[in-house]
C-alpha cells in the first residue's frame, strides 16, 4: 500500500521533472535563438565537462551563463570555482583549468608562458564582464552629487573631511551641502572593484591618489571598511556622512550615486555609459590576434562614457590538445559573448552588455580557437 | 602497551578487548597525526612568505613587520573580549550552581548553552548591522567625555565598527564555554567542604569565597583560555565586524585586523606569495593558540591535587 503510493508519487514527480526540463528547453530555443543559430555552435553537439577558475566578481553572471548553457546543452556541464583571478590565471597556465576568469588581463611574462600549453599562439583574453563602478554616499536629503575625479580621490584619502568643503561646494552648484563628517568606507577583503576604482583614481586624479591600483586598498589610508560589496553598501546605509564605491547593481536605490566629470560635462552612472568607456579602451599592443586585452582609457574626455568601471575576461587558450575541449570551450564562450549571454548576466547580475561592436569580435576571437592538428 | 593484568574473560572476550584497544590507539595516534600533518603543511607552505625578500611582502617591510601589527591587534580583541566576558561567565555560572532554584538553574543552563550553537556569522551579522550603528552614538560619548585616555582617543568611529565592537561579540561568543566549563566545576565542589563552611557562620557569599572558588580556580583558568582559544582563532564574526586598519591605540576608532580575519579576508583572492603570507600567518596564530593551551595545562597540572577535572 504505503509502496504502491510512494511510486505513484515517484512517477509523478519524475513527470514533473521532465515536464519542466522539457519546457525550459522550449523556452530557451525561444528566446536564445540567436546563440543557437550561430553554425558552429549548432552543428557541433558538445558534452564533457568545462573546468574554469578565476575571478569572483563574475561569480553571479557565472551562474547564469553556467545553468543556461547546461539547458541548451545537456550532456555539457560547466565547473566554475571562484578562487581569485591570480589563481584562475595560474590554474590555466599549468593546464589545471581550461578556462579562467580574471578582472586582469594576461600580463606580457604570463602571455610568453602560457604559450607552453596553449598551442604557439599561447592564450587570449576575452572581455566578457562590464560593470559600472558607482561612488555611492549616504548624505540626508542629498540624492544627486556631481564630483570630478580629484574630489573623490581627495574623499577617499581622507583629505576632504567634510561634506560642505569648498572643493565639493564649487561643483554643487545649488545644492545644500550639510555640515557633515565624510567617513569613506573601502573593501576591507582583496578584489577586483577596488583594483579598477583605484586604477581610476590613479590615473585620473595622479597628483592626490599616489598609490599604485591594488586589488588591497592601501594601508597606510586610514578610513572605515567592510567585507564584500554587501558589507560597504550596508555599512553606508546605516551611516550619515559616509561614502563608498561598490558594483552600481547592488547600490541602486538605496544610496545617492555621484555623477563623475567626464571631459567638460558630469556623467550619470549607466550601463550603455559603462559599455562606451570599454569600447573607446585601446587593444594593449604586442598581443595575439584576437586578444582583445583593453587599456581602458580611464582619462577620456568623451562625455558619454563612465569610466570607472569593471572589466572581467575570461582567458582561454588559442589551441587546445582534444577536439572536445576546443569544441565546448567555443560553444561556451560563443554563448557567453553573445546578445543572449549578455543580456542573462545583466539579468542577473546587472552588468553592462557588451557592446555590438565588441561582441562581433569577441565571437570572431572564440572561432579562432583550434584543437592540435 | 596495554596493561591486561585485570582480565579475566577468555576467548572472544580477550579478542574484543584487542580490538577495542587498537581502535583507541589508532584513535589517538590519528589525532597526532592530523596535528602533526597541519603544523607540515602550514609550515611548508610558509616558507616561501619567510624568505621571500622583505619588499616582495604585502607592505614592502618583510613578514615580520606584516604580523606583527595584526599578532597585537589579535590579543588585543581577545583580552578585551575575556576582560568582558569572565566576570559575567562566572556569575552566571555561580548563579545556576548556588542561588537559582532548581527549575531555572536547568533551564538557564540550557539558555547559555543554546549561545554557543548559534553560528559565528549570525554574531557577525549581527554585530555589523545591529550592534555597530547602535553603540556609535557611545563612542561619540567616549570620545568627547573620556578621550584624554589614549584607548578612548577620538574622533569616534562614526560606523562604530571597531575593535572594540569585534571584541563586545567575540565576549558574547566565548560567554557560553566559560559558563558551562566553570558551572561544571562549581558543582563537584565537596559538599563537605560547603556545609564546613556554612557551619563555621558563613554566609552564602563567605562560602562561595573560601569553599567554591579556591576549589574551582584551576577549572575557571582552563575555562578561560579555552574561551580565550575561541577568541583567538574567531574568523567570520571579526570579518564582518571590524572595520580593519592599522594597529591603533584607540579602541574607537576603526583599524587594528586579527589573523583569522585577516586570512579570511584576503585568501580568496590571493596568489602566489600573497597565499604563502596568509598560511604563514596562519602558522603564527597556530603557534600562539599552542603557547596558550600550554600555559593552560601548565596551570592546571600545578593545582592538579584540588582541580574538578579530576
Amino acid at each position: 500500500m504505503k509502496a504502491t503510493r510512494f511510486g505513484r508519487n515517484a512517477a509523478i514527480a519524475v513527470l514533473a521533472v521532465g515536464a519542466l526540463a522539457l519546457t525550459a528547453c522550449g523556452s530557451d530555443n525561444a528566446t536564445g535563438a540567436a546563440p543557437a543559430a550561430t553554425p558552429s555552435a549548432a552543428a557541433v553537439k558538445v558534452t564533457g565537462t568545462l573546468t574554469g577558475i578565476g575571478a569572483s566578481s563574475t561569480g553571479a553572471a557565472m551562474d547564469a551563463w553556467k545553468a543556461a548553457f547546461a539547458s541548451a546543452n545537456p550532456g555539457a556541464t560547466v565547473q566554475y570555482s571562484p578562487d581569485g583571478s591570480g589563481a584562475g590565471r595560474k590554474a590555466i597556465l599549468d593546464g589545471s583549468a581550461q578556462f579562467a576568469g580574471s578582472d586582469a588581463y594576461l600580463s606580457d611574462a604570463e602571455l610568453a608562458t602560457s604559450k607552453t600549453k596553449c598551442g604557439t599562439d599561447g592564450a587570449i583574453n576575452i572581455p566578457v564582464y562590464v560593470s559600472p563602478i558607482a561612488v555611492a554616499f549616504n548624505i540626508p536629503n542629498v540624492k544627486d552629487l556631481k564630483l570630478d575625479a580629484t574630489t573623490v580621490a581627495k574623499i577617499f584619502r581622507g583629505q576632504i573631511t567634510n561634506w560642505n568643503d569648498p572643493a565639493i561646494a564649487a561643483l554643487n552648484a545649488g545644492v545644500t551641502l550639510p555640515d557633515l563628517k565624510v567617513t569613506p568606507v573601502n573593501r576591507s577583503d582583496d578584489s577586483g572593484t577596488t583594483q579598477n576604482f583605484t586604477d581610476y583614481l590613479a590615473a585620473a586624479a595622479p597628483s592626490v591618489w599616489t598609490d599604485k591600483a591594488a586589488g588591497v586598498w592601501p594601508a597606510s589610508l586610514k578610513g572605515e571598511n567592510a567585507k564584500g560589496t554587501s558589507g560597504v553598501v550596508k555599512t553606508v546605509t546605516d551611516t550619515p556622512g559616509a561614502v563608498t564605491y561598490a558594483d552600481d547593481s547592488a547600490v541602486s536605490g538605496k544610496l545617492g550615486t555621484a555623477q563623475i566629470k567626464v571631459g567638460s560635462d558630469f556623467v550619470k552612472i549607466s550601463a550603455a555609459a559603462a559599455a562606451k568607456a570599454v569600447e573607446l579602451g585601446k587593444p594593449v599592443a604586442g598581443r595575439p590576434t584576437g586578444d582583445l586585452s583593453i587599456k581602458l582609457d580611464r582619462t577620456t574626455t568623451d562625455s558619454s562614457a563612465y569610466p570607472v568601471v569593471l572589466v572581467s575576461y575570461h582567458v582561454v587558450c588559442t589551441t587546445y590538445d582534444k577536439k572536445e575541449t576546443a569544441d565546448l570551450v567555443k560553444a561556451f564562450e560563443s554563448y557567453v559573448v553573445s546578445d543572449a549571454g549578455q543580456q542573462a548576466a545583466a539579468g542577473s547580475a546587472k552588468s553592462a552588455p557588451l557592446s555590438k561592436a565588441l561582441q562581433d569580435k569577441a565571437k570572431a576571437a572564440v572561432d579562432s580557437i583550434k584543437a592540435k592538428a | 602497551m596495554t596493561t591486561n593484568s585485570l582480565t579475566t574473560s577468555q576467548g572472544a572476550g580477550r579478542a574484543g578487548d584487542k580490538v577495542f584497544s587498537g581502535a583507541t590507539l589508532a584513535a589517538g595516534c590519528l589525532i597526532l597525526a592530523v596535528l602533526f600533518g597541519v603544523a607540515l603543511f602550514l609550515v611548508i607552505q610558509a616558507i616561501p612568505a619567510l624568505v621571500a625578500p622583505p619588499a616582495d611582502i604585502q607592505g614592502g617591510h618583510g613578514f615580520f613587520a606584516y604580523i606583527g601589527p595584526i599578532v597585537v591587534g589579535t590579543l588585543i580583541a581577545a583580552v578585551i573580549a575575556l576582560v568582558i566576558a569572565t566576570p559575567v561567565a562566572i556569575g552566571v555560572a555561580l548563579f545556576i550552581s548556588h542561588y537559582a532554584p532548581r527549575r531555572l538553574a536547568s533551564g538557564l543552563g540550557y539558555v547559555v548553552d543554546l549561545l554557543a550553537a548559534i553560528p559565528s556569522v549570525v554574531y557577525g551579522a549581527w554585530g555589523a548591522a545591529f550592534l555597530a550603528p547602535q553603540i556609535s552614538p557611545a563612542y561619540g560619548w567616549l570620545a568627547s567625555n573620556m578621550g584624554w585616555l589614549p584607548i578612548f582617543q577620538g574622533p569616534a568611529s562614526a560606523t562604530g565598527k571597531t575593535i572594540l565592537t569585534a571584541s563586545i561579540v567575540l565576549s558574547v561568543m566565548v560567554l557560553p564555554i566559560i559558563t558551562s566549563l566553570s558551572r561544571e566545576i562549581f558543582l563537584q565542589t565537596p559538599k563537605l567542604h560547603e556545609e564546613a563552611a556554612l557551619a563555621l557562620g558563613a554566609t552564602r557569599w563567605e562560602m562561595i569565597k573560601i569553599a567554591v572558588l579556591p576549589f574551582g580556580r584551576p577549572g575557571i583558568v582552563s575555562a578561560i583560555m579555552l574561551g580565550l582559544g575561541r577568541a583567538l582563532g574567531e574568523t567570520m564574526a571579526v570579518a564582518l565586524v571590524l572595520s580593519s586598519g592599522a594597529l591603533t591605540a584607540s579602541l574607537i576608532q576603526s583599524g587594528n585586523q586579527t589573523i583569522a580575519a585577516e586570512i579570511a579576508l584576503n585568501f580568496p583572492e590571493a596568489s602566489g606569495l600573497k597565499v604563502s603570507t596568509l598560511i604563514a600567518a596562519g602558522l603564527v596564530l597556530f603557534v600562539i593558540t599552542l603557547g596558550v593551551n600550554m600555559i593552560a595545562r601548565w596551570i592546571i597540572s600545578r593545582h592538579k591535587e584540588f582541580s574538578g577535572a579530576n
